[in-house]
Protein backbone atom coordinates (compact mmCIF):
# COMPACT_ATOMS: atom_id res chain seq x y z
CA UNK A 1 0.00 0.00 0.00
CA UNK A 2 1.22 3.51 -0.74
CA UNK A 3 1.07 6.53 1.55
CA UNK A 4 -1.41 8.15 -0.83
CA UNK A 5 -3.73 5.13 -0.57
CA UNK A 6 -3.36 5.15 3.21
CA UNK A 7 -4.41 8.80 3.41
CA UNK A 8 -7.67 8.02 1.59
CA UNK A 9 -8.36 4.72 3.32
CA UNK A 10 -7.67 5.93 6.87
CA UNK A 11 -8.95 9.49 6.39
CA UNK A 12 -5.65 11.20 7.20
CA UNK A 13 -4.76 14.79 6.44
CA UNK A 14 -1.60 15.38 4.39
CA UNK A 15 0.54 18.24 5.73
CA UNK A 16 3.57 17.63 3.51
CA UNK A 17 3.46 14.97 0.83
CA UNK A 18 6.68 14.96 -1.19
CA UNK A 19 6.51 11.20 -1.85
CA UNK A 20 2.88 10.00 -2.04
CA UNK A 21 4.06 6.90 -3.91
CA UNK A 22 6.08 5.51 -0.98
CA UNK A 23 5.13 2.02 0.11
CA UNK A 24 4.35 1.17 3.71
CA UNK A 25 4.14 -2.21 5.34
CA UNK A 26 3.21 -1.56 8.96
CA UNK A 27 3.31 1.00 11.74
CA UNK A 28 5.32 1.98 14.80
CA UNK A 29 4.01 4.11 17.66
CA UNK A 30 6.37 6.08 19.89
CA UNK A 31 7.37 9.50 21.18
CA UNK A 32 10.84 8.84 22.58
CA UNK A 33 13.07 9.54 19.62
CA UNK A 34 15.82 7.07 20.54
CA UNK A 35 13.30 4.26 20.76
CA UNK A 36 11.85 5.18 17.41
CA UNK A 37 15.32 5.41 15.86
CA UNK A 38 16.26 2.00 17.14
CA UNK A 39 13.00 0.15 16.65
CA UNK A 40 10.86 1.58 13.87
CA UNK A 41 11.43 -0.36 10.68
CA UNK A 42 12.02 0.90 7.20
CA UNK A 43 8.69 1.61 5.44
CA UNK A 44 6.70 1.79 8.67
CA UNK A 45 4.20 4.57 9.24
CA UNK A 46 5.41 6.31 12.43
CA UNK A 47 2.59 7.51 14.68
CA UNK A 48 3.57 10.11 17.28
CA UNK A 49 2.46 13.21 19.18
CA UNK A 50 5.93 14.77 18.93
CA UNK A 51 5.80 17.81 16.68
CA UNK A 52 9.25 19.46 16.82
CA UNK A 53 11.65 19.50 13.89
CA UNK A 54 13.74 16.62 15.24
CA UNK A 55 11.05 14.19 14.06
CA UNK A 56 12.08 14.91 10.47
CA UNK A 57 15.68 13.83 11.09
CA UNK A 58 14.50 10.70 12.91
CA UNK A 59 12.08 9.83 10.09
CA UNK A 60 14.86 10.29 7.53
CA UNK A 61 17.33 8.14 9.44
CA UNK A 62 14.85 5.40 10.33
CA UNK A 63 13.56 5.50 6.75
CA UNK A 64 9.89 5.39 7.71
CA UNK A 65 7.44 5.98 4.88
CA UNK A 66 5.52 8.69 6.71
CA UNK A 67 4.99 10.44 10.04
CA UNK A 68 1.41 10.56 11.32
CA UNK A 69 0.79 13.19 13.99
CA UNK A 70 -1.96 11.85 16.25
CA UNK A 71 -4.56 13.56 18.46
CA UNK A 72 -4.83 16.58 16.16
CA UNK A 73 -1.29 17.74 16.98
CA UNK A 74 0.04 20.40 14.58
CA UNK A 75 3.69 20.55 13.56
CA UNK A 76 5.83 23.27 15.14
CA UNK A 77 6.84 26.25 13.01
CA UNK A 78 9.09 25.37 10.08
CA UNK A 79 8.57 21.60 10.39
CA UNK A 80 6.32 21.38 7.32
CA UNK A 81 8.93 23.16 5.19
CA UNK A 82 11.69 20.91 6.53
CA UNK A 83 9.60 17.83 5.75
CA UNK A 84 9.16 19.00 2.14
CA UNK A 85 12.85 19.83 1.80
CA UNK A 86 13.97 16.47 3.19
CA UNK A 87 11.36 14.44 1.32
CA UNK A 88 9.50 13.25 4.42
CA UNK A 89 5.74 12.59 4.20
CA UNK A 90 3.99 14.29 7.13
CA UNK A 91 0.33 13.52 7.85
CA UNK A 92 -2.06 14.23 10.69
CA UNK A 93 -5.22 12.89 12.25
CA UNK A 94 -7.56 13.89 15.06
CA UNK A 95 -7.69 10.27 16.18
CA UNK A 96 -5.54 8.74 18.92
CA UNK A 97 -2.46 6.67 18.09
CA UNK A 98 -4.42 3.55 18.99
CA UNK A 99 -7.30 4.43 16.69
CA UNK A 100 -4.96 5.25 13.81
CA UNK A 101 -3.15 1.95 14.30
CA UNK A 102 -6.50 0.16 14.24
CA UNK A 103 -7.34 1.80 10.91
CA UNK A 104 -4.01 0.69 9.49
CA UNK A 105 -4.54 -2.80 10.85
CA UNK A 106 -7.97 -2.97 9.21
CA UNK A 107 -6.27 -2.36 5.86
CA UNK A 108 -4.46 -5.64 6.28
CA UNK A 109 -1.05 -4.30 7.30
CA UNK B 1 49.20 3.93 1.75
CA UNK B 2 45.63 3.85 0.51
CA UNK B 3 43.51 6.97 0.60
CA UNK B 4 40.32 6.67 2.58
CA UNK B 5 37.20 8.72 2.40
CA UNK B 6 36.52 10.83 5.49
CA UNK B 7 33.49 13.06 6.01
CA UNK B 8 33.92 15.82 8.59
CA UNK B 9 31.14 17.84 10.19
CA UNK B 10 30.92 20.59 12.72
CA UNK B 11 27.96 19.86 14.96
CA UNK B 12 26.32 23.10 15.99
CA UNK B 13 25.51 23.07 19.69
CA UNK B 14 23.37 26.19 19.61
CA UNK B 15 20.67 25.05 17.28
CA UNK B 16 18.62 22.18 18.59
CA UNK B 17 16.19 22.29 15.71
CA UNK B 18 18.86 21.39 13.16
CA UNK B 19 20.37 18.57 15.25
CA UNK B 20 20.75 15.44 13.17
CA UNK B 21 21.82 17.23 10.00
CA UNK B 22 25.28 15.66 9.97
CA UNK B 23 23.78 12.18 10.36
CA UNK B 24 21.30 12.78 7.56
CA UNK B 25 24.15 13.97 5.32
CA UNK B 26 26.29 10.93 6.20
CA UNK B 27 23.42 8.64 5.33
CA UNK B 28 23.09 10.32 1.95
CA UNK B 29 26.83 10.13 1.29
CA UNK B 30 27.08 6.46 2.24
CA UNK B 31 24.16 5.66 -0.03
CA UNK B 32 25.82 7.44 -2.91
CA UNK B 33 29.00 5.38 -2.59
CA UNK B 34 27.01 2.15 -2.46
CA UNK B 35 27.39 0.99 1.16
CA UNK B 36 24.91 -1.77 2.08
CA UNK B 37 21.62 -0.55 3.64
CA UNK B 38 21.98 -2.42 6.95
CA UNK B 39 25.41 -0.89 7.58
CA UNK B 40 24.08 2.55 6.65
CA UNK B 41 21.19 2.11 9.08
CA UNK B 42 23.49 1.13 11.95
CA UNK B 43 25.93 3.97 11.23
CA UNK B 44 23.06 6.48 10.97
CA UNK B 45 21.50 5.46 14.29
CA UNK B 46 24.81 5.42 16.18
CA UNK B 47 25.89 8.72 14.71
CA UNK B 48 22.54 10.42 15.33
CA UNK B 49 22.61 9.42 18.99
CA UNK B 50 26.15 10.74 19.27
CA UNK B 51 25.28 13.94 17.48
CA UNK B 52 22.27 14.54 19.74
CA UNK B 53 24.44 13.87 22.81
CA UNK B 54 26.94 16.47 21.65
CA UNK B 55 24.14 19.01 21.20
CA UNK B 56 22.38 18.22 24.49
CA UNK B 57 25.42 17.88 26.73
CA UNK B 58 28.49 19.40 25.13
CA UNK B 59 27.45 22.46 23.13
CA UNK B 60 28.41 20.80 19.87
CA UNK B 61 31.62 19.30 18.56
CA UNK B 62 33.26 17.62 15.60
CA UNK B 63 32.05 14.45 13.92
CA UNK B 64 34.17 12.47 11.48
CA UNK B 65 33.07 9.46 9.53
CA UNK B 66 35.75 7.41 7.80
CA UNK B 67 35.06 4.76 5.18
CA UNK B 68 37.66 1.97 5.41
CA UNK B 69 38.05 -1.39 3.72
CA UNK B 70 36.58 -3.44 6.57
CA UNK B 71 34.45 -0.99 8.50
CA UNK B 72 33.08 2.51 8.90
CA UNK B 73 34.53 4.51 11.76
CA UNK B 74 32.69 7.34 13.50
CA UNK B 75 34.72 9.69 15.71
CA UNK B 76 32.89 12.23 17.84
CA UNK B 77 34.95 14.83 19.64
CA UNK B 78 33.66 17.50 21.99
CA UNK B 79 34.87 19.93 24.63
CA UNK B 80 31.87 19.46 26.86
CA UNK B 81 31.72 18.65 30.58
CA UNK B 82 32.84 15.04 30.17
CA UNK B 83 31.16 11.92 31.55
CA UNK B 84 31.89 11.33 35.23
CA UNK B 85 30.54 7.77 35.42
CA UNK B 86 30.72 5.97 32.10
CA UNK B 87 29.27 2.70 33.45
CA UNK B 88 26.21 4.55 34.65
CA UNK B 89 25.89 6.47 31.39
CA UNK B 90 25.88 3.15 29.52
CA UNK B 91 22.84 1.92 31.47
CA UNK B 92 19.54 2.02 29.62
CA UNK B 93 17.26 4.61 31.14
CA UNK B 94 19.96 6.63 32.88
CA UNK B 95 20.04 10.24 31.71
CA UNK B 96 21.19 13.63 32.98
CA UNK B 97 19.16 15.53 30.37
CA UNK B 98 16.95 18.40 31.54
CA UNK B 99 13.14 18.36 31.54
CA UNK B 100 13.23 20.77 28.63
CA UNK B 101 15.23 18.28 26.56
CA UNK B 102 12.94 15.46 27.63
CA UNK B 103 9.88 17.34 26.47
CA UNK B 104 11.38 17.28 22.97
CA UNK B 105 11.44 13.48 23.02
CA UNK B 106 15.08 13.03 24.06
CA UNK B 107 16.70 12.12 27.36
CA UNK B 108 15.29 8.61 27.56
CA UNK B 109 18.69 7.28 28.55
CA UNK B 110 18.89 5.27 25.32
CA UNK B 111 21.61 7.21 23.51
CA UNK B 112 24.78 5.39 24.52
CA UNK B 113 23.03 1.98 24.72
CA UNK B 114 21.73 2.52 21.17
CA UNK B 115 25.23 3.43 20.04
CA UNK B 116 26.63 0.26 21.55
CA UNK B 117 23.85 -1.87 20.11
CA UNK B 118 24.36 -0.60 16.59
CA UNK B 119 28.15 -0.76 16.42
CA UNK B 120 30.76 -3.52 16.55
CA UNK B 121 33.03 -1.52 18.82
CA UNK B 122 32.56 1.54 20.99
CA UNK B 123 35.30 3.30 22.92
CA UNK B 124 34.72 6.28 25.17
CA UNK B 125 37.55 8.56 26.26
CA UNK B 126 36.27 11.19 28.64
CA UNK B 127 37.78 13.59 31.12
CA UNK B 128 35.54 15.64 33.36
CA UNK B 129 35.92 19.33 32.54
CA UNK B 130 37.88 18.62 29.36
CA UNK B 131 35.63 16.73 26.97
CA UNK B 132 34.66 13.43 25.45
CA UNK B 133 35.87 11.50 22.46
CA UNK B 134 33.91 8.53 21.18
CA UNK B 135 35.21 6.11 18.56
CA UNK B 136 32.74 3.67 17.02
CA UNK B 137 33.20 1.11 14.31
CA UNK B 138 30.59 -0.65 12.23
CA UNK B 139 31.79 -3.64 10.21
CA UNK B 140 30.22 -4.15 6.81
CA UNK B 141 27.49 -6.73 6.72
Amino acid sequence: MTVEQLIKAADLKPIALPHPERELDGAYIGDLLSWVMGRARENNAWITIMSNSNIIAVATLADVSCIILAEGVSPDGGVTETAMARGVNLLSSDKSAYEIAREISKLGL
Amino acid sequence: MQEHLVFRFEVNGEDFTSAGQASVQVKKNLRQIGIDPETIRRVSIAMYEGEINMVIHAGGGIAEVGVYDEYIEIVLDDHGPGISDIDKAMQEGYSTASDNIRSLGFGAGMGLPNMKKNTDSLEIFSTVGVGTKIVMRVNYK
